[in-house]
């Protein structure tokens, strides 16, 4: 058996790391997933190879993250290897050694913001982000689509990339009314530098694999096609499925495999997907043979009753209309951008991020300065319930000589006291905290 | 006494050893047509002046199955396959019918979609009435459950001479793989019977009781009766052979590299702390992957009578034989040339050390430079390729996939600390070899019957899997055929525990004696299992192994032949 498309897995199961024994982030997660790539015998299909992950960098995770007080309180060394294992994922495609990679690993990421106080919806980095920038670093200028297919909204990617017109995010998800973080209504289009490249597709509870690829062909391909993006990335959760304990909609493998043969993504990286047993073996197999380019046609869950899962003719006609509001917004965000920014000099945002699961509450502002010479540098000021204030810039990839020189500047003197103090130099690739 | 002996394509060796020390060796010329003469041929010679009632056991290294394997003369068989969903397979390469059974066990063992009696009665039919006589049943993830694999064997029990079944093959999770190898050991099934009962016969005519012992890829060997259960282990012996004998001429606890350099071939061995590298699935034979535990070996075309050539200004040796060195009267210049220019080997018998130094002036023209510069350059040049092929090895061996935080961060990686070497041109190459990897260099000094000794020392090998599962209240090991129920409180302890007694057990029965017996846990894992927020059960995972390596330490200065 000869693969289509060469794939380079990285397959990191951690089978040693869970962040309590009974949390669906277990050890167990990943071993039945395992028992069935081994048992198919995957390893051995001509052009699949099997990569180990490298370890991140403090460096990677700060171009990213501010993590307070800093990245060794809050990563533990299954993250530096998760995100590791993403940048592996990215090296190899980046450097052709294979046409496209999975990275099938844990902990997963896309519930992590940039302010990093501790674990949010099973993860404390972002690891598609941490792998994203650590690919501009070493391949240059890159023009990104993420799209997230995990049944969570991923809000921290949103949060992360929320300003940054090169990284086109994408995220459908179960409609946040009825399911954890609450975000990602159709109306967060991204910040006044990358006003519309932040794309939310709400569904209803019983979206099914019908009205999944009827989002993916009628939204995010035609945006996809206008955007037209260097690389593809699949934030590739997979909780979406029938079975999956913590969420209620109707995919299957075969949808899984579908989306990936559609979406045809350069990387994929494993996010949530908790039915370990009745899923994950049968979705990560689907996935793998749909992106290596092999038949998929007899990967099936053991209760798979295509009947049962049908999806109702109102979530149907209810998705249609949501499409088509989504992909509207997306053919006018030029108009809507200059409705909605023009003649403001900051643009602020106010929010509340609830650590679920370390249960902690940050309450933050943050600043986008409306720049004519660049995306303008921001800054968040944040308070945890448990902690001190805190004060982080961001320069942005293509900041001007006059943000840059803001920014050092309120680096330096702040307006009010904070006790952490942190400066991202996204231009010149550097971190600077101080506590004051 | 033990007698070693090993069947290569040119040569059969065989060796008497006595409390540790060499008392007697023979070497003669293989019968390519006869197997079963070339050995019991060899065998008189070696045992001629010795009193056959002091034999304690016989050691065999045999090409009988993968002769039969690359020369295409394999028994038809019939595969019965239960593949259920999931990666759509090919397997019509193997048997010669296939056979696809409905219904299927998933990955826990549990039976999701039963077997259907009907269909094996069409599959009997079938192959009866294409006078199949030999079949292999396999069933997806059957290492967890062999029911579904028993129960066919049950019902096809009067119907074929071989029936292989999946599961007894591996505890290793590779359905593909599985079919490969289950099929193999059917289809040599008939052919390693008639030798084995031939070499059985002809010992007990000659009133010798000892038992025989056949050698496996892995470097052990197992008793005369496993091997006709499992003769498709006995592939590849041939590197096992030369690893072994390797490992007994030149022990270390090191990591090593290890080199059988040939005429055409080199093969090469690697040695983590002395202990041998496994293939990390199994065997490969041909177009066929399988489960077949082997020695991790690679053979590359270079020898001391490869050709050589000079392209882009630059000597190339190999891959493709020359035929005789240029010296001994062959049309192109060999390594051995240069070698026996530079006084670094004997001049053969038959051989012409001016012929040598022509093969070098050849080359020297064409490369413009001294005829001793092109003779050095010739071995500088064999000895970096292969180390450039040892380094791109260990790089892969070293990036083998691992699946802990653990293993990951602090995970073995071999870093050799010698190179030993056996063969023709190990002297001649020591110096050359030596410089380029900057490590000490060893070669016995007598190796003619190497393979022989190493099949002479090999002990008996065997390797388990155990699988519990608490929730379903499962215990599975399926190379012994063991499926049982277990408490719901099974532990960990409790299974490696089990692993050992099993393994110990089925040693002794398979003809180990107790006290030589060495066995050991090479893995271990205990999920707990949960479902919503409360722990159902554990997942368990055990492997157990006989340690391989030699029967006892070769006296050194036995070795006088
Ligand atoms: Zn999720
Ligand atoms: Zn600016």
């Amino acid at each position: 058996m000869k693969a289509e498309n060469t794939l380079g897995l990285v397959f990191f199961p951690a089978f040693d790391w869970a962040i309590s024994p009974t949390h669906p982030e277990r050890e167990e997660r990943l071993l039945y997933t395992q028992d069935q790539i081994f048992e198919e015998g995957i390893q051995d299909i001509e052009g699949i190879e099997m990569f180990n992950p490298i370890l991140a960098t403090d460096q990677d995770i700060q171009r990213v993250h501010f993590c307070v007080p800093d990245v060794a309180s809050r990563l533990t060394e299954s993250h530096f290897i998760s995100s590791g294992g993403a940048i592996k994922a990215a090296q190899i495609v980046m450097n052709k050694e294979v046409d496209k990679s999975f990275a099938l690993v844990r902990p997963p990421g896309h519930h992590a913001q940039r302010m990093v106080y501790g674990d949010r919806g099973f993860c404390v980095i972002n690891i598609e982000a941490v792998m994203v920038e650590r690919m501009r670093q070493e391949f240059g200028p890159l023009r990104v689509a993420i799209i997230d297919s995990d049944c969570h909204h991923g809000d921290g990617t949103e949060d992360i990339y929320w300003n940054d017109k090169d990284t086109l995010f994408i995220s459908f998800h179960q409609d946040g009314r009825t399911l954890y973080p609450g975000t990602g209504a159709i109306e967060d289009f991204g910040g006044p530098a990358a006003y519309g490249y932040n794309v939310n597709i709400p569904l209803p509870p019983h979206t099914g694999a019908e009205g999944f690829l009827y989002v993916l062909n009628n939204v995010v391909m035609p945006i996809l096609d206008d955007y037209k993006p260097d690389i593809i990335i699949n934030s590739a959760g997979q909780d979406n499925h029938y079975t999956d304990p913590i969420t209620n909609m109707n995919f299957t493998a075969q949808g899984y495999a579908k989306l990936n043969q559609i979406l045809n993504p350069d990387i994929a990286v494993l996010e949530g997907g908790y039915a370990i047993e009745g899923a994950l073996p049968y979705t990560n197999l689907a996935i793998i043979l749909a992106m290596a380019g092999l038949d998929y046609t007899d990967v099936r869950e053991p209760d798979y009753d295509p009947e049962k899962l049908k999806q109702p003719r109102d979530i149907t006609e209810y998705i249609k209309r949501v499409s088509e509001i989504v992909l509207d917004k997306w053919k006018n965000k030029e108009d809507e951008e200059v409705k909605k920014f023009k003649g403001v000099g900051i643009v602020a945002r106010a929010r509340q991020i609830y650590y679920d699961t370390d249960g902690i509450l940050d309450d933050q502002t943050q600043h986008f300065k409306n720049c004519q010479g660049c995306s303008g540098f921001n800054w968040i000021q944040s308070r945890a319930d448990r902690g001190e204030s805190v004060l982080a810039i961001t320069l942005p990839r293509d900041a001007c000589a006059r943000c840059i020189d803001e920014a050092y500047q309120m680096y330096k003197n702040p307006p009010t006291a904070y006790r952490m103090i942190y400066l991202q130099d996204k231009v010149a690739d550097q971190y600077h905290s101080r506590r004051s | 006494m033990i007698v070693g002996l090993d069947m290569g394509g040119t040569h059969v060796d065989a060796v008497l050893l006595k409390d540790g020390q060499i008392i007697e060796t023979v070497k003669r010329t293989t019968i390519r047509e006869d197997i079963f003469r070339s050995i019991w041929t060899t065998l008189e010679a070696l045992l001629q002046d010795y009193d056959s009632s002091h034999i304690e056991r016989i050691h065999l290294s045999t090409t009988v199955s993968t002769n039969a394997i690359v020369e295409n003369k394999t028994e038809p068989v019939g595969m019965i396959i239960q593949a259920g969903p999931g990666v759509r397979n090919d397997f019509s390469p193997y048997g010669t019918a296939n056979f696809y059974l409905s219904g299927y066990v998933d990955h826990r063992g549990i039976v999701v979609d039963g077997l259907k009696e009907e269909e094996i009665k069409q599959a009997r039919q079938l192959y009866q009435e294409k006078g199949i006589g030999s079949c292999a049943i396999v069933t997806k993830f059957s290492t967890r459950n062999p029911k579904n694999e028993l129960r066919i064997a049950h019902l096809l029990a009067n119907d074929f001479d071989t029936i292989t079944l999946g599961h007894r093959m591996s505890g290793k999770l590779n359905f593909p793989r599985r079919v490969a190898t289950s099929y193999l050991n059917s289809a040599v099934s008939n052919t390693f019977h008639n030798f084995s009962h031939h070499i059985k016969n002809s010992l007990q005519q000659k009133g010798i009781e000892a038992p025989v012992f056949i050698l496996k890829a892995d470097g052990g060997t197992m008793n005369r009766e496993t091997a006709e259960e499992r003769p498709v282990e006995t592939i590849l012996s041939g590197p096992a052979a030369s690893f072994m004998g390797m490992s007994s001429l030149l022990p270390t606890t090191d990591d090593a590299i290890l080199l059988d350099i040939g005429g055409t071939t080199t093969d090469i061995f690697f040695l983590s702390d002395g202990v041998p590298l496994f293939q990390p699935l199994g065997a490969k034979i041909g177009e066929f992957k399988t489960l077949v535990r082997a020695i991790h070996s690679v053979s590359i075309g270079l020898g001391g009578d490869s050709n050589i050539t000079i392209e882009d200004n630059k000597v190339v040796i190999g891959p493709e034989r020359a035929g005789l060195p240029y010296a001994l009267g062959g049309p192109r210049p060999t390594p051995s040339d240069a070698m026996i220019f530079l006084g670094l080997m004997d001049v053969p018998e038959n051989g012409n050390k001016e012929k040598a130094k022509e093969a070098m002036t050849l080359l020297g023209t064409e490369l413009s430079c001294s005829i001793e510069d092109v003779a050095t350059l010739i071995l500088t040049t064999m000895a970096s390729t292969i180390k450039n092929k040892t380094d791109q090895l260990l790089k892969e061996i070293n990036s083998k996939p691992v699946y802990t935080v653990k293993e990951l961060l602090q995970g073995k990686k071999i870093v050799p600390k010698l190179v030993n070497m056996i063969g023709g041109p190990s002297q001649a190459l020591a110096p050359f070899i030596e410089a380029v990897y900057n490590l000490p260099c060893y070669f016995p000094p007598n190796y003619g019957v190497a393979n022989a000794i190493g099949a002479a020392l090999a002990k008996p090998t065997m390797e388990i899997t155990l699988h519990a599962d608490t929730a379903q209240g499962t215990l599975t090991v399926p190379e012994l055929g063991i499926y049982e129920k277990i408490s719901t409180d099974y532990s960990l302890a409790e299974a490696k525990t089990r692993a050992m007694e099993l393994l110990k057990e089925s040693a002794i029965s398979k003809g180990s004696s107790a006290e030589t017996i060495e066995s050991e846990i090479t893995e271990e894992s205990s999920f707990n299992m949960v479902q919503g927020f409360y722990t159902t059960g554990k997942n368990i995972r055990v492997k157990a192994q006989i340690k391989p390596g030699q029967l006892y330490r070769l006296r050194s200065n036995g070795y006088e032949s």
